[in-house]
């Protein structure tokens, strides 16, 4: 049905395409200035001279910035964190949603109440951390990805897909041949799963990636910190004079571009696997709005 | 359910045995389900348990059992003190600023990225206003401080520019609020704005269709039509919303605010941390946050009644 649009209407559509641009722009200049910034000659910076693009292209700060020696190796601990983490939220995830989503499992409402009541209710802070330290936890890595290994949300997402897109007559068919639950989870519904493992394993990647403050609380060994812990000194608490060197008006001078090329370097990974990742993030927002 | 109907008029003890029989023929099942079961009572229901040091003179030493029951001292203590009124007004007024601002951006969003008709334009906008969610918390703190640092920041640059005076923003209690809220809009309405353009490509194009043949525009139809197909989605996020009111995002204030600005930042989570984990004052930070959860859990509730009454859609 092609209709000829009113003036009224090409006008609706030029404003809706004018502001939708302009949020664009809004969104996305704060990006570049940062990156402009980071290559941007310091005093240029300062000066206020940077609009959209380097002004005086330079490494200079990035040299700075891995002359940090701690960068690195917190670098690799939030590697770390984030992939021995995403794994057991993976595991334990599926150990919940799994069972939870069979509707022949007797007493699943009853478990279902059980984990959905802690979404809205919780022992606190303190508890929490008393409890990490009793367990001799502090300073581990179980402390960063065990007492968030489910997040209940992300549970009731699998559990909705685990419960549309498996046919109940695959899981039955199974059960005749003499499958036990646990063979059916494994040979049949996990190659049938591909898709809602790796949006979670996205949700949960990302959250390790992007948290401090579990750190704050359970990690003292400066050794052991993740990347943003380390972030967090050098773009909150602005120590960047260990990097900068020289005197106090130069370590002035630079400190903003040092900051711009931290962001840089330690949001990179996420901004270059982004474009492609894309629609598996937005595929498991929709499968949790679907259960509403 | 209806196997269930038909037990109950047997027995007792058949009843049980038909339960023990499901049980037996779930093994599997709950032996899978185990691992996630211990998560929840190791790490959500045992800190529940733990929170009755909040009525205790807690001491490590004598546990959680042996220490002096004090009742409700330490509640007492945090409302009467001088920061009880400052804290409540903090969350609340943090977060309904955040709903006045925050909430109505990603509907807003997602109706205009509905509307357009070029794919490529849709696809083009909806890649950059997701982009910043992926961003961290540290980092986005981290850009806000830069941008807005009295002498270098570009907002600064441009106000003394035009003729303005250079603003400590960080520096000065008025500013906090809307620092929190806008760059919380800038990071999280794109994002937000997915759910929203979930429900409304659930639209039944008829309906579009039969209201062009009756001459309705395209603001009618956006008013008549795609608005009330997405107001069950709409309540249900506001329920959720309204319902973690006293729930705010303290791990972003606590890279923001510092001593000079708590008259406006400091809200009850960062309270906890500071007296508890700072200060090792375990009973009373205890206290003053499970009287946070308690607020939170009756605050949710009673919003999904209202829900349930009033529209029809509740969580529950």
């Amino acid at each position: 049905m092609k209709i000829k649009e009113s003036p009224g209407e090409r006008l609706f559509n030029l404003v809706i395409i004018l502001i939708l641009t302009i949020i664009c722009i809004l969104v996305v200049y704060p990006l570049l200035y940062v990156i402009s910034g980071s290559f941007s000659d310091p005093i240029a910076l300062m000066r206020g001279e940077v609009q959209l693009f380097p002004v005086d292209f330079t490494l200079e700060m990035y040299r700075m910035v891995f002359r940090n020696p701690e960068i690195w190796p917190s670098y690799g601990n939030t590697i770390y964190y984030t992939v021995f983490g995403t794994l057991i939220n993976l595991f334990f995830t599926i150990c919940a949603a799994y069972p939870l989503s069979r509707p022949d499992m007797f007493g699943r409402n009853v478990f279902t109440a059980v984990f959905v009541f802690t979404m809205f209710f919780s022992g606190g802070m303190i508890p929490s951390y008393l409890l990490v330290r009793d367990l001799h936890m502090l300073n581990t890595v179980w402390a960063l990805v065990l007492p968030g290994a489910i997040s209940t949300y992300n549970m009731i997402v699998m559990r909705t897909f685990f419960q549309t897109t498996i046919p109940g007559e695959l899981v039955e068919s199974a059960q005749l041949d003499g499958y036990n639950d646990i063979q059916i989870f494994w040979r049949i519904v996990l190659p049938l799963s591909k898709p809602i493992l790796a949006v979670m394993a996205l949700f949960y990647s990302v959250g390790h990636w992007n948290s401090w403050f579990s750190a704050l609380l359970y990690i003292s060994d400066r050794s052991k910190y993740p990347l943003q812990m380390i972030l967090r000194e050098i773009l909150i608490q602005s120590n960047t004079s260990e990097m900068a060197g020289g005197n106090i008006s130069d370590q002035e001078i630079v400190g903003e571009g040092i900051k711009y090329a931290t962001m840089v370097v330690a949001t990179l990974p996420i901004m270059c696997f982004y474009p492609f990742l894309q629609k598996y993030f937005v595929k498991g927002v929709m499968i949790g709005a679907i259960k509403g | 359910m209806s196997a269930h109907a038909a037990n109950r008029t047997a027995g007792k003890a058949s009843r049980f045995r038909s339960a023990a029989k499901k049980i037996v023929r779930s093994k599997y099942l709950y032996l899978m389900l185990l691992p996630a079961l211990l998560y929840y009572l190791i790490f959500c229901y045992y800190p529940m348990y733990g929170a009755q040091i909040a009525f205790r003179d807690f001491n490590p030493i004598q546990g959680y059992l042996g220490s002096e029951w004090v009742g409700f001292k330490y509640f007492l203590q945090f409302f009467r003190s001088e920061y009880f009124f400052r804290l409540i007004r903090n969350t609340i007024g943090i977060s309904l600023y955040d709903i006045l601002v925050g909430f109505p951006a990603p509907i807003l969003l997602a109706l205009m990225i509905n509307e357009m008709k070029s794919k490529a334009f849709k696809k083009s906008v909806q890649t950059i206003v997701y982009l910043p969610h992926f961003i961290s918390t540290v980092v986005v703190v981290g850009m806000m401080m830069s941008f807005l640092s009295p002498g270098t920041g570009i907002i600064n640059q441009l106000l003394v520019a035009c003729g303005g005076e250079s603003i400590h923003f960080f520096a000065q209690p008025q500013w906090f609020k809307t620092i929190y809220v806008f760059s919380g809009v800038w990071q999280g309405a794109g994002w937000g704005s997915i759910v929203y353009l979930a429900a409304l490509t659930g639209i039944d194009p008829t309906l579009y269709e039969a209201a062009i043949v009756d001459g309705a525009s395209r603001w009618k139809r956006l008013l008549h039509i795609t608005l009330p197909s997405i107001i069950p989605t709409i309540m249900i996020m506001l329920i959720l919303r309204m319902g973690s009111i006293f729930n705010v995002g303290y791990e972003k204030i606590m890279l923001m605010y510092n001593p000079a600005i708590y008259e406006t930042s400091d809200v009850i989570s960062t309270y906890v941390y500071r007296r508890g984990l700072q200060g090792g004052e375990f009973s009373f930070s205890t206290a003053v946050g499970l009287f946070n959860s308690v607020i939170n859990f009756i605050v949710i509730i009673t919003f999904n009644k209202i829900s349930r009454k009033v529209s029809d859609v509740a969580l529950w």
